[in-house]
């Protein structure tokens, strides 16, 4: 059967406007992030403390970090690539952070120029530094169901990756499928694999909507135990492999499904539906999401 | 995800991986004969070998299109799916014209179309009158389209249920002794525009007319798409007490994202038929600018990523959505068309 509870962990703020064509001023950013803080979701990714140079759209993310409403019982991470970023997080009030590895060695070399190894490596040195800190660390894995580049990824290699970013002391490991190109028969294949490696209590998905997939994937992640699951308000942030085509699955969709199936998350539905109302507007854009575009009367 | 080259927007490597998915080729073996027999869901994961696609985008979804699309364009579209491996092509509705001027062809586009053998061309009959209208045209098979919802009835033919299945045994009938099989249509079966909730008891008893009456198969409609995969699963329950699992059909509408979800779901209690449209041709009357049809490409990319036989060759199938949604002047409304064909020519 299904999970009583899901924790939604909503990426919008991060994943979503990093991967969305206009870029919105700081203050903006913090309005969103608070008005998501009332809407119930328990997990907000805040910002990434990259460099500017890399991603301009998170270049404001000491001011995003210091701005925001820190509700108590909620967690805003932020992303660390390294132990630079991760010192700069910290500094700038950061209570978790998130580092991002692959399932895919072309991947890793396209997106951060060195193998997986060398880039579990530079993550270390964030975990030694998180842990004497007592800062807790999310571990992501990219390319979960599919590459851009490699094509097909083996399970196995899915399963190594999560295995040692977990045994690297990450609480939990978000399994993307980037590309969106995975559906309920390659998940289910996937989560096999890293369920023999990885605890079910330690995993979330993290499904895009590009081949229009996530919801049947994220059912069927549901149905073997996963009870972690990312979204993006609105549906911010396109695929930046398919000219056009959408990205991160919608976090009201979602909810209507979870909602639908009795699965208790916390989250205001209407609130959440009035927060992406508001994105779509300042990024001047329709939303992504089927719920509010249904519920919207022109 | 992670920190990505804002530069990169075409990969060399993604069409290559598009090649190599499943869904790009031919389709498997030939479909095996029409209707799916108990016993078939011989795949390890419990899920039917074989499902039975029927495409309903040229009446469904044209129906429901703002703009009309002039009668040879229908029948290029019709003769474009026939091509596709579909093996159930929805064709046209005799309406009265007034009623539903989109369909107001229907004689020409039913005598206009190629009739590929294996392929079947059913169209919707409200009452006798149409039914005749549809044979002498040609039609060799027939739907009719019942709702769980007494006001949605009234509202949409101006009679109750119980009206409504007087008329369609009549069809139903005068299609038994001229050997035409009839297709049944639950609508509003998981929520209903004015009613709001609808009881699963409902869609049962009304399915149980349907199929009673000679219906050989009943396609049960989330008219609104505002079901989940709880709610599909309780009405299917409900559903499979009265009527055999293989003559049983999903119409999932997708207004509110949830329809492969759905589907999923009803496949995975033994559903072996499921309703789809080209493109995801046709928006929902009940909420200005929303979305309606599932997308038959977006379902078929589901069901070859499960391994499940459709014998439709996907890309075909985008291919006849290009040109319909070029002819309509829209978007496809198909998230794999958007993700395939704006990463330039697939060759």
């Amino acid at each position: 059967a299904f999970p009583k509870r899901v924790k939604v962990v909503e990426v919008g703020p991060r994943d979503g406007l990093q991967n969305e064509k206009n870029v919105v001023p700081t203050p903006v950013k913090i309005n969103l992030i608070n008005m998501l803080s009332e809407t119930g979701l328990p997990v907000i990714e805040a910002t990434s403390f990259v460099s500017p140079k890399w991603v301009p759209q998170m270049a404001d993310h000491a001011e995003v970090m210091r701005g925001i409403n820190k509700l108590p019982g909620i967690s805003y991470p932020v992303l660390t690539p390294n132990l630079k970023g991760f010192q700069a997080a910290v500094a700038a009030g950061a209570k978790e952070v998130a580092i991002f590895g692959a399932a895919s060695e072309l991947f890793t070399k396209k997106n951060i120029n060195c193998s997986i190894d060398e880039s579990l490596e530079r993550f270390s040195e964030v975990m030694t530094a998180a842990r004497a800190a007592s800062i807790p660390v999310r571990g992501y894995v990219s390319c979960v169901l599919g590459c851009p580049y490699e094509g097909k990824i083996s399970t196995a290699k899915v399963a190594e990756v999560s295995k040692k970013m977990y045994s690297m002391g990450c609480y939990e490991i978000s399994l993307g499928d980037t590309i969106g190109i995975g559906t309920p028969g390659s998940m289910k294949e996937m989560l096999t694999a890293v369920m023999k490696e990885v605890p079910v209590g330690a995993l979330a998905v993290h499904c895009h909507d590009t081949y229009g997939q996530a919801l049947a994937n994220i059912l069927v992640a549901l149905q073997m135990g996963v009870s972690v699951v990312d979204a993006s308000v609105a549906g911010l942030g396109g695929c930046p492999y398919a000219q056009g085509a959408s990205g991160n699955v919608a976090t009201e969709d979602l909810v209507y499904m979870l909602n639908g199936l009795g699965i208790h998350t916390g989250v205001d539905l209407q609130k959440l539906m009035d927060t992406g109302t508001f994105i779509c507007n300042a990024l001047n854009r329709r939303t992504n999401s089927k719920v509010s575009q249904a519920s919207c009367r022109l | 995800m992670g920190t990505v080259p804002s530069a990169l927007k075409h990969c060399l490597s993604y069409q290559h991986l598009l090649k190599e998915q499943l869904w790009i080729g031919e389709p498997a073996a030939p479909p095996p004969p029409a209707a799916p027999y108990p016993g078939q869901e011989s795949q390890e994961s419990g899920l039917p070998e074989y499902i039975k696609i029927v495409e309903v985008g040229p009446r469904d979804g044209l129906q429901n299109e703002k703009v009309i699309i002039p009668t040879d364009i229908k029948i290029e579209l019709i003769n474009r799916l026939s091509k596709t491996g579909l093996p159930a092509i929805e064709v046209t509705s005799f309406v009265s014209s007034k009623r539903v001027p989109q369909m107001a062809d229907h004689k020409e586009v039913m005598r206009g179309i190629e009739r590929h053998p294996g392929v079947q061309y059913p169209v919707l009959t409200p009452n006798l009158q149409g039914f005749h209208s549809a044979i002498a045209a040609g039609a060799t098979e027939v739907s009719v389209f019942g709702a769980a919802s007494e006001s949605f009835s009234k509202m949409n033919i101006n009679c109750s249920i119980e009206e409504s299945i007087g008329k369609f045994e009549e069809v139903a009938k005068s299609a038994r002794n001229m050997n035409i099989p009839v297709r049944g249509y639950v609508s509003c079966a998981l929520g209903c525009p004015y009613e709001g909730k609808i009881t699963p008891a409902k869609v049962a008893e009304v399915s149980k007319r349907l199929y009673s009456m000679g219906c050989y198969e009943i396609s049960l409609g989330d008219t609104i798409g505002v079901g989940t995969p709880g709610s599909m699963k309780r009405m299917l329950e409900a559903v499979m007490k009265e009527i055999p699992l293989s003559a049983l059909a999903v119409h999932c509408h997708d207004t509110y994202g949830q329809a492969l979800a759905n589907i999923l779901t009803a496949i995975q209690m033994g559903v072996a038929v499921v309703d789809s449209s080209v493109a995801g041709l046709g928006g929902c009357p009940y909420a200005r600018g929303a979305t309606g049809n599932v997308a038959t490409e977006d379902v078929i990319y589901m069901l070859n990523g499960l391994g499940i036989n459709t014998g439709v060759n996907l890309y075909t199938v985008m291919e006849a959505g290009n040109f319909i949604c070029t002819a309509l002047n829209k978007k496809t409304n198909s998230k794999v068309a958007q993700a395939s064909f704006n990463t330039g020519t697939i060759s």
